[in-house]
């Protein structure tokens, strides 16, 4: 049994035709799981099922154990689960640690500590700490869209396409930051389009195709596969 | 001496009632610029929620009046306010579940809650007159003068006189105080901190487990406090006459976008700039010229830019020119 | 409707019926230039009033004979100001073409825009003082070109067009609700130029005794064929008066009563003739291929424009076409009315009530405008007597001189704003399309 997972999974968007069928994702804590796969798959699909921004027809999803599957979403957030979504993932005309204390808003008491915990994982927000975010570089935004989400210390952190638009440079550093992250014993599920960089540093992958789990296994596994090389990672 | 007696005609003519009538129009425009920033419509029912406001504060003025309750030298309807605002708030709440609440919840476009903030404005407007009538109205008691301009004169020995009416000194007073409140508590508490981010991005707000129903309420009560607050200054300062609310939304409005829609510091700051330059434009600066050139030059005209007929079209004016030339307001700063 | 309209003929009386009907008429002419504008294309337009009020200006410009004693005291420094005017255009104009964008430019355009009024001011002083001073209790101002009124409706509408031209430049590329706050100012700035220029239209002095295109009450009723008319029309009725006197006396009554019932079913008719042609047009063009390219740029103006529609054009193009129906509207109402009051122009009334018409209508539906039209304005006028019916009805056990019942009674023409606002809002919650919603529907 997983720490978080979701078991066979069908939905889509409200009365339309399922996206996702009878998917199953699952991550552990201090692991970092990519999905994969081409466009359409319903890779983030799968992603918003399991933070209950869609409703499923059937399936379930549970944390450590608890079934979540009837939860909302701001409750699926107090159960500790954090989501970077894709875009406008940070509240611009805000200053850096204005949007850590919104990440912390479900936190009774004094949260300085997280945030100074936060600091020493990007030390370029402690910097920047007073300016607006509107004004900070990409990959310094999706710091703080990471920071923001880390304040309510989550125990399952999501992130849809984190790289998406930034530079490979940057790109790189991002991941680096994940890698950080996932050492301080988080579950990371993120959706990724860099397939080749996300199972670099990845546990475990899962490629989606037309909703359904087509492959899985280990990052390295799933990069040496000759099908999956094929078809998803470009030969 | 000239020059002397030339600022203080500024002061007394130009600099008193703009800053006074700059206060008004900046707590409206607030009220606006936070409805628009939360709840995303153009609110055009402002003015006559503002009337409403400044209808219950004179009901509950006339009421102390008549137990025999004042407040000495200044204006009983300071008393009253505290009280208005508590209806005016529940009047706000009232309407935002049984009219916005649908839409909000519906997720309709800002132009649909424009539509129906104009069949507020009818419903706000009929239950004004309806209640106090549409004529003029004046509930201003204690005194009246901090500075008359003959007292002044005697005080000085200077030829132009400087009054000072005790509305006026209360408007901005009470505005200044109002505002530092505000903005204190939208960048220094929780709460407030989590309307900006709602405002900011709602849906990331939404993420962060900020409550949008509790941010909903609040934005309300802070608006029916500045409605009625701001209502209740205009008319102590001038009158109370039901239309005259409803056109004051006009500046309001420009004030607003003037300062750049969803962002309070810029609407606070544009109400002075329509204010200034809506008194600025249409004043008559004969007399100025008078004390400051010598007698040779003095000019024969009126040095009057456009007429007082024109105040309003002055301040349409600049915003037709701001929204042409910087939609997002003259102000940078932070949105709410 | 018509029904409604004739039961009022049967109980109140036929005057009050036929002048209810025809403001119905103007009234659906007004909603009509909105639901082109809101209905095909998705624009806000807050400013009906300044369009209205330029069609009023025309009707008064065109019909009221030259007042030659102020063209000779003041009529050159005005014609000096319009080339004045036309000359700082065209070097904006050519500034724009020929400079590149900076900030010089910018600071150069608004120093010939400052520079340009003050010289206005100057030249145009004397000149207006002497304007209004020529016999300022009946004229003071240039007057107009003393041709029959009905061609103002054509000129009310070419002067709406042109305002819409200069508003749809510089608004259009607004939001949607920005673009409705500042088409409100600029109907502001509309209205206080009319009320404040007297030498233009008199301002708030009023412009009174209009010329008409129809007879007038007091020559029918001297007209030996309307006689014959009234009495073939009533024979029955006279033939039961047996004094001769009697039966003088209650013929005068039929002719005065039946000669402004005349008059207005006249008016009926020329509006008639103007709904009828409009909303043949209107149809026509909804179902053309220009009908749905523009429904389509509303509802996705993206894809429209990618597929290589010319977007703003079209915005620009049916802003026009939407105010000149308004202005149109505006001038037929001073034709009725006979008299040109600017201060009479508010935004409740010639702005959102047109709004309320619209919507309660069905946008995009040209019958749902006409028939919001007839039906907001039958509501609008009679929302007194029914509001006092009520008002007395739910105060019955209330003796005469209760103060709630004196309060309510004299209350009562501000029901109209409650009933206004409460129809509204109903139909915005359970009917958001309107009563006869658009039939077309895009796949």
């Amino acid at each position: 049994m997983a720490f978080f997972e979701g078991v066979k999974m069908t939905g889509g968007y409200g009365t339309g035709p399922d996206i996702i069928n009878s998917c199953s994702i699952n991550v552990n804590r201090g692991e970092i799981v990519s999905i994969l796969g081409p466009n359409g798959a319903g890779k983030s699909t799968a992603m918003k099922a399991l933070l209950g921004l869609i409703n499923l027809k059937s399936g379930s999803i549970a944390i450590n154990g608890k079934d979540i599957s009837k939860l909302s979403p701001q409750d699926r957030v107090r159960e500790g689960i954090s989501f970077v979504p894709q875009t406008k993932n940070v509240f611009a005309g805000m200053s850096v640690e204005e949007n850590l204390e919104m990440g912390a808003y479900l936190r009774e008491g004094d949260y300085q500590n997280i945030i100074d915990e936060i600091y020493e994982l990007f030390p370029i927000l402690k910097e920047k700490r007073n300016q607006l975010v509107g004004e900070l570089s990409g990959g310094q935004r999706q710091q703080v869209a990471l920071g923001r989400a880390l304040m309510i210390k989550p125990s399952v952190l999501m992130l849809d396409e984190p790289t998406a638009g930034v530079s490979p440079i940057v790109m790189d550093e991002l991941f680096d930051h994940i890698i950080k992250v996932k050492r301080t014993n988080v579950a990371i599920l993120m959706v990724e389009q860099n397939a080749k960089q996300a199972l670099n540093i990845s546990d475990r992958g899962y490629v989606l195709v037309t909703g359904e789990n087509r492959y899985s296994g280990t990052g390295k596994e799933l990069l040496n596969d000759p099908r999956v090389r094929s078809s998803f990672l470009g030969g | 001496m000239d020059f002397l007696n030339a600022i203080i005609l500024l002061l007394n003519y130009i600099f008193v009632p703009a800053l006074t009538y700059g206060s008004q129009l900046a707590l409206g425009a607030i009220f606006v610029t936070i409805i628009y920033g939360i709840l995303r419509f153009a609110n055009f029912a402002t003015g006559d929620m503002m009337a409403f406001g400044t209808m219950v504060t004179i009901l509950i003025t006339w009421y102390f009046q008549s137990i025999g309750i004042s407040l000495g030298v200044l204006p009983t309807a300071l008393l009253a306010i505290p009280f208005a605002i508590f209806f005016m708030i529940g009047y706000m709440l009232f309407v935002d579940k049984f009219v916005f609440r649908y839409y909000r919840v519906n997720k309709s476009p800002p132009v649909q809650l424009a539509m129906v903030s104009i069949g507020v404005m009818f419903v706000t407007q009929a239950v004004v007159r309806i209640i106090i009538g549409p004529s003029d109205r004046r509930f201003f008691d204690g005194e009246k003068f901090i500075i008359k301009a003959g007292e002044f004169k005697e005080m000085t020995g200077l030829n132009e006189g400087l009054a000072i009416k005790s509305s006026q000194v209360l408007t901005i007073f009470i505005t200044l105080i109002l505002v530092s409140i505000l903005f204190w508590f939208l960048n220094k508490t929780k709460t407030g901190k989590s309307m900006r981010a709602y405002s900011d991005n709602e849906d990331l707000a939404l993420l962060s487990g900020i409550d949008p129903k509790r941010v909903v309420m609040i934005t309300w009560i802070i608006a029916g406090i500045l409605a009625t607050i701001g209502g209740a200054l205009y008319g102590l300062d001038k009158s109370f006459k039901p239309f005259t609310y409803f056109n004051n939304m006009l500046p309001i409005f420009a004030a607003a976008i003037v300062g750049g829609i969803g962002n309070p510091f810029g609407a606070f700051l544009g109400g002075y700039v329509i204010a200034f330059s809506e008194i600025f434009i249409t004043y008559a600066y004969k007399k100025f010229f008078m004390y400051i050139l010598p007698e040779s030059m003095e000019p024969e005209t009126l040095v009057q830019l456009l007429s007082t007929d024109y105040k309003f079209a002055v301040s349409f004016s600049i915003l037709v020119i701001v929204l042409l030339y910087r939609p997002n307001g003259i102000f940078k700063g932070k949105v709410l | 409707m018509m029904g409604l309209i004739i039961l009022v003929g049967i109980f109140q009386s036929w005057n009050v019926a036929l002048s209810i009907f025809n403001m119905c008429l103007i009234s659906a002419v007004m909603t009509m230039g909105a639901n082109v504008q809101w209905g095909y294309a998705g624009l806000i337009n807050f400013g009906l009033m300044g369009y209205a009020a330029l069609g009023g200006l025309a009707a008064v410009l065109i019909s009221v004979d030259p007042v030659e004693e102020a063209w000779r005291a003041g009529g050159f420094d005005i014609l000096m100001c319009l080339w004045l005017i036309i000359a700082m255009i065209f070097i904006i104009r050519f500034i724009l073409k020929h400079f590149e964008k900076t900030k010089i430019r910018t600071y150069g355009i608004a120093g010939i825009i400052i520079a340009g009024i003050v010289i206005i001011r100057i030249t145009s002083e004397s000149g207006i003082e002497a304007i209004e001073a020529v016999n300022p209790a009946t004229t003071g101002f240039l007057g107009g070109l003393g041709l029959p009124i009905v061609f103002s409706w054509i000129v009310g509408a070419f002067f709406a067009a042109g305002l819409a031209f200069v508003v749809g430049k510089v608004a259009l590329g607004l939001r949607a609700d920005y673009l409705a706050i500042a088409t409100l100012l600029i109907s502001e700035i509309v209205i206080a130029i009319i009320k404040h220029e007297d030498w233009l239209a008199r301002g708030v002095k009023n412009v009174i005794g209009l010329d008409r295109p129809v007879p007038y009450e007091v020559n029918l009723q001297e007209a030996e064929w309307f006689i014959n008319l009234v009495t073939k029309f009533n024979s029955g009725k006279l033939e039961l008066i047996s004094n001769i006197a009697d039966k003088q006396a209650a013929l005068n009554q039929l002719v005065i009563e039946g000669s402004s019932v005349f008059v207005k079913l006249c008016y009926s008719g020329l509006f008639l003739i103007v709904v009828i042609a409009l909303l043949i047009v209107t149809q026509k063009a909804l179902y053309s291929p220009w009908g749905r390219m523009m429904r389509a740029i509303r509802d996705n103006e993206e894809a429209a424009n990618a597929m290589g529609k010319n977007v703003v054009k079209q915005h620009l193009l049916i802003f026009i076409l939407g105010s000149a129906i308004v202005g149109i509207a505006g001038a037929m109402l001073v034709t009725q009315d006979g008299l040109f009051t600017p201060g009479s122009y508010r935004p409740m009334r010639y702005t959102f009530l047109i709004w309320v018409m619209v919507i309660v209508g069905g946008s995009g539906n040209n019958f749902g405008a006409i028939l919001g039209g007839f039906a907001v304005w039958f509501l609008w006028i009679e929302a007194a007597p029914i509001s006092l019916f009520l008002i007395n009805l739910s105060t019955v056990g209330l003796p005469e001189t209760h103060e709630l019942k004196v309060h309510l009674t004299e209350s009562v023409p501000y029901f109209r704003y409650l009933m206004m606002g409460i129809g509204l809002l109903l139909i915005m919650r359970y009917r958001p399309k309107g009563i006869l919603p658009e039939k077309i529907e895009i796949k």
